[in-house]
Order: C-alpha cells, then structure tokens, then sequence
C-alpha cells in the first residue's frame, strides 16, 4: 500500500474524491507520521488527534455529501495542514515559541484559521517556531531546537523551523509560516521545501501573534508550487480586522498552476528575469553559487532571457531592517505585561511585576531586539535611527521600483547565503545569525512577494532558488516556480527523501536539545 | 555613533520594563555594541531629500461601518489571566493608599 504520507497535497485531493481515501486515513497517517517524529525533529508543539480526527470526519461527510463535487469544493477539503504556534486557533494553546505565553489559550480564531476551517482543511496542530518568529535557526525557541531531516545536527533555518520540517519530514503535506524577514523561504531552502512570502497585505494577520507589523506577512509552505499556491488562494483577502489587509482580488488560477510539466515549462519562454548582483553576498558557499548559476542556466536553456542587474542599496539592508524590526517589536512586545498577557509575576508593585514577568518569560533573542529597538526609538536617537532606517527602506524599495519598472517579470536570486548549519554555529554571534537573511530582508522591506523554491543539493544539502515579484504577482510567480519544477522534473535531486528520514522515526535517536548541547549549542 | 555604556543598557532596559541580571547585562553590552556598529554603515547614505517609508502598499484609510459585534466571552478571556475578580483582571495597586 502506498505511504499516503508521500503523497503531494494535489495528489490526495484526486484521491479524496475518487473514494480511494478518506479524509480520517489521510489524517490518522500524518498524526501517526507526526508523533513518530516528533522526539527526534521537535517539530511540533501541540498535535491534537482529537480535534483534527474531528475536522477529517467532518471533511470526509462533505465529501460524500450532497454538495460534493460542487464548484465551492476547494482542493483543500480533507487535507491536513501544521500551523506555525503563533497563530490563534480558539480553545488552543498559543505560545509563539515563548515561555511567556506557555499555557495561554486562544479565546478566538485568527482570520486564516476561520478560512482553513471553512475550506475544510485538517488542522493537525501547531509547530516549534523561535520565539516571536526572531531567529533564523530556530534555536532561539523556549521549547527546544528542531532538527533538519536532511542532516538531524543541523538547523532547518527559521523562525518558521517546525512548518518547514513538518512538511520536509512528510509529517504534513503543507503547512502556514510566517516571514518577517526571511522566516519562510529561508527554512524552505535549508530543508528542500517552497515557501512563499505573498505580498504585504495579501493575507490577513488577525489572529496572529505580531512581530514586527510593517514587515510580517503569513504564507505557504509545500513540497511543491502547486500546493502552495492552493494553500495561499485558502488564506489569502481582504479582512476589515486588519486594516492593512489589501482590497486586491485573489485570482482563481492560483488553483489551476499547470500540472502537465511540458506545459509548464512552456510559460517560462520569453520571460525577462533579472539576477542581482549584490545577493551573491560576501560568505555566500562556492557550492550554493553553482546550484543558482545551474538553476539560472536552466531557465535561459527554457527560454527565459536572464540579465544581471543591480539592487544597488542591498548592502544597506541588514543595518535598515535591525533598526525598523526591532523598533517595531519593542512596542508589539510591550502588551506582554503579566496582565494583558503572560503570567503576572513578582509579589512587588506594578513596576516589579513588569520586570520579572517580561525578565523571567523573554529569551536572549527577544531580549536583544526589545532592547534594541527601545534604544532606536528612545528620546535623542530616534532620529538617527529609525526616521534614518526608514528612508533608507524607500531607497531599498526604489531598488526594486525601478527594475519592475523597466520591464523585468521576476528576479531570481539565492534564498540564503548557505546551506543548514550545525547547531550552535552562529549562536554566539548574532550578527552571523542575522546575515543568514541578507538575501530575504531587502523583500520585507519593500513589501513584495517572494518564494524559495527547491534548486539542487550541496554536498547533500537542499539549496534554495528565490524568486521575487512586483506586488500582487504570487500568480506569475508561481507559474514560473512550476516552471522550473518542471523544469527540473527528471533531475536526479528532486526525488530524494531527506537524507536522515529513516533515523527521524528511532526513539533511540537524541533529541534536537540534546544534539546541541553536545555540539555546543546554546550560547 | 556612539557606543553603549554600561549605564546606558541599564537605562534602556528600564525604558523596556526588563528585569535583567547582572551577566545579561553584561552580554547585552557587548551584543548591542557590535549591532550598533553595524548601523554605522547607514551615515555613508545622503538621506536628506529622502522621505521616510512606514509602509510599502500605499493603501488609504479604509473605513469600515461601526457596527456592533458580540466580544469575546469574557470567561474565555479572563481563563488567560493570573488573576481575575468579578469579571475583572486583578493587579498590583498602583496608586498608594
């Protein structure tokens, strides 16, 4: 019998509805799959079988119903999806990788979960994440570090980490994440999954724990473009409870991306994509170059024509983001007061119960940026900080102004700089840690979509392409992701399971925690 | 720039409302010192004619009809708190008697 596990989400929708399966045996195989893997990956935070046997239930009689087959059927009925623990399901718990927040139960459902619910997806639980979405390795979550399958002493990137192992590890066919910086297509590159930052504003964040608010968007991740796109067409619109939530019509053909690969790759021809200079970084891995360049080849061998061009403010980006996403999260992080949320600790006055509570729950990370951006915005410095940072994002956005401007269908560009690194590599030096998004922060910044998809392997490590778009393009974008997966459709890396699978499911296998206390993790 | 004192990382986590320990503060010192440093790198951009930017879609307001809507059950919300009486989440005095 088949490892209903391995099959692609658009796989087990035509198997859903041909009777072949039923919603419950795909979702039992994913819980099985999940818990399984869990003590050696740490993936997960909460997997509730309970309710998500309920929901694939519930799923199973509408798709026997008298409506099934209907127009309103969306492919996503009956197929299980993680959510990254930041987004508020009603009646779970919702840490976002905090301490803070240990024990603290949604009292509502965030925008993306009222609309996975009404598609009739198959929520299986919440994944490990670093704490408040800061951190590009997932090491900086309070429940413990999550592995990468692909080689368990490494990190699968972050902070979206568990959403991106979830899928990489078949434990789901798709999962939610959200990208501050860089916190989805980064762990999609380190793991060999896509992963797509839509456009700000593209899908609501009601319901979502904030971080940084001019720069956090939620979207997909898969283990192929279609998929994600079918996910991103489930969450995406317009909600009046976020106002930055845009009037822009979310097209149907999301669900109709070519599945005939010749067809696919068909689109690519005659694309004008451009290859900027600046995002092959100082540091970026000889070996991480040749799979870009391979990629890059690829698409000019499919017709598509490919120019260097320059994002000449690229280099400005890392010094503008860790002012306006720190500056940001020190006023989000404020209502974690032990009264609006978290737990009220000390026995003092106010004042002391605010510093215990906000000492004793944040993590180092959390704690670098809050006091980071309470320092850029402090009286004195807030000019030559954050009114500074803020006009060299309009010139970052010029950048990019100015290439779609002339023309240009997408940039193409490495995800990040390397390939997964061993734990505690870049924990002592968080600037090395935050170069990790040099290639993915400068698309916050200016608000555009991007997706990392899949581009080859470096010495048996997943290698991420990043595709970047003008706003509103997720449609092009993927179209000419599929492109390329189709592209590479016959390529001997694309088969490959993640290189550790197998140890994934031994309970004699360490945990994450224990592998990076060994390598010298936590520092 | 200027560099971070001592002194200053503790006035800078007073703003912030953390309780830090001694060798937190310490390693903040040094942490927020090399970040800082790598601000520098913004004083080599003429910015003067530059307008800042606060958020990329350039959406105007949109207004929505002030219609009433149920609240949360206030049970479910106050079940979050440490502490809670007669609907209320209960808190140090903050005033003084």
């Amino acid at each position: 019998m088949t490892d209903l596990t391995r099959l692609l989400a658009h796989e087990m929708a035509d198997r859903l509805r041909s009777g072949e399966v039923s919603s419950r045996e795909l979702t039992e195989a994913h819980l099985d799959a999940a818990e399984a893997g869990n003590h050696a990956l740490n993936a997960w935070l909460t997997i509730d079988r309970d309710e998500a046997l309920r929901q694939a239930d519930a799923a199973d009689e509408r798709l026997k119903g008298p409506d099934a087959g209907s127009a309103d059927d969306h492919p996503l009925l009956g197929i299980p999806v993680a959510l990254k623990d930041l987004i508020s399901v009603r009646g779970g718990q919702c840490t976002a990788g905090s301490r803070i927040l240990e024990g603290y139960i949604s009292p509502f459902d965030a925008h993306i979960t009222e609309r996975l619910r009404s598609v009739g997806a198959v929520m299986l639980g919440k994944t490990n994440m670093d704490e408040f979405a800061m951190g590009s390795s997932n090491e900086h979550s309070a429940y413990g570090p999550v592995s990468n399958p692909w080689d368990l002493e490494t990190v699968p990137g972050g902070s979206s980490g568990g959403s991106a192992v979830a899928v990489a590890a078949y434990h789901a066919p798709l999962s939610i994440g959200t990208d501050t910086g860089g916190s989805i297509r980064q762990p999609a590159a380190l793991t060999g999954t896509v992963g797509m930052k839509p456009t700000y504003g593209r899908v609501s964040r009601y319901g979502i724990v904030a971080f940084a608010s001019s720069l956090d968007q939620i979207g997909p991740f898969a283990r192929d473009t279609r998929d994600a796109a079918a996910l991103l067409h489930a969450i995406a619109g317009r909600d009046e409870r976020d106002s930055t939530s845009a009037p822009v019509p979310v097209p149907d053909e999301l669900l109709t991306i070519p599945l005939n690969d010749d067809e696919a790759a068909t689109g690519l021809r005659g694309k004008r994509l451009g290859l900027p200079k600046e995002y092959f970084v100082a540091g970026m891995e000889p070996d991480s170059r040749r799979r870009i360049e391979e990629a890059v080849a690829g698409l000019e061998g499919a017709g598509a024509t490919v120019e260097e061009v320059s994002l000449p403010h690229t280099d400005y980006g890392l010094a503008t983001y860790y002012i306006v996403a720190p500056a940001e999260a020190s006023a989000n992080l404020a209502r974690y007061d032990g009264i609006r949320f978290g737990p009220q600790l000390g026995e003092g006055d106010v004042l002391g119960n605010y510093l215990a509570t906000r000492g004793r729950g944040f993590g180092p990370e959390v704690k670098r940026r809050i006091m980071l951006g309470t320092y850029a915005l402090s009286a004195g410095y807030y000019d030559a900080f954050y009114v500074k940072a803020q006009k060299v994002r309009t010139l970052i956005k010029r950048d990019f102004d100015t290439l779609f401007e002339q023309g240009f269908d997408a940039l193409v560009a490495p995800t990040s700089p390397s390939v997964a690194f061993r734990f505690g590599a870049k924990m002592a030096d968080p600037v090395a840690m935050y170069l990790s998004d040099a290639c993915t922060l400068p698309v916050n910044m200016a608000g555009l979509p991007g997706v990392s998809i899949p581009c080859g392997l470096s010495e048996g490590m997943p290698v991420g392409l990043q595709l970047i778009g003008p706003a509103w393009s997720e449609l092009e974008l993927f179209r000419l992701a599929r492109g390329f997966e189709a592209l590479t459709a016959g390529a001997d890396w694309r088969g490959k399971e993640p290189a550790q699978i197998a140890l994934t499911t031994d309970p004699a296998q360490p945990t994450p925690a224990q592998r990076a206390a060994t390598l010298g993790g936590r520092g | 720039m200027p560099g971070l004192s001592r002194s200053d990382v503790e006035h800078v986590a007073h703003l912030a409302r953390l309780g830090l320990t001694a060798d937190e503060l310490s390693l903040l010192e040094g942490q927020l010192n090399h970040i800082l440093d790598q601000y520098a790198k913004l004083a080599e951009l003429d910015t003067e004619a530059i307008p800042p930017t606060a958020q990329t879609i350039e959406l105007e307001n949109i207004l929505r009809d002030d219609v009433v809507t149920p609240s949360l059950p206030v049970e479910e919300v106050l079940r979050n708190a440490s502490e809670s009486a007669g609907g209320f989440v209960v808190v140090p005095p903050i005033l003084a008697e």
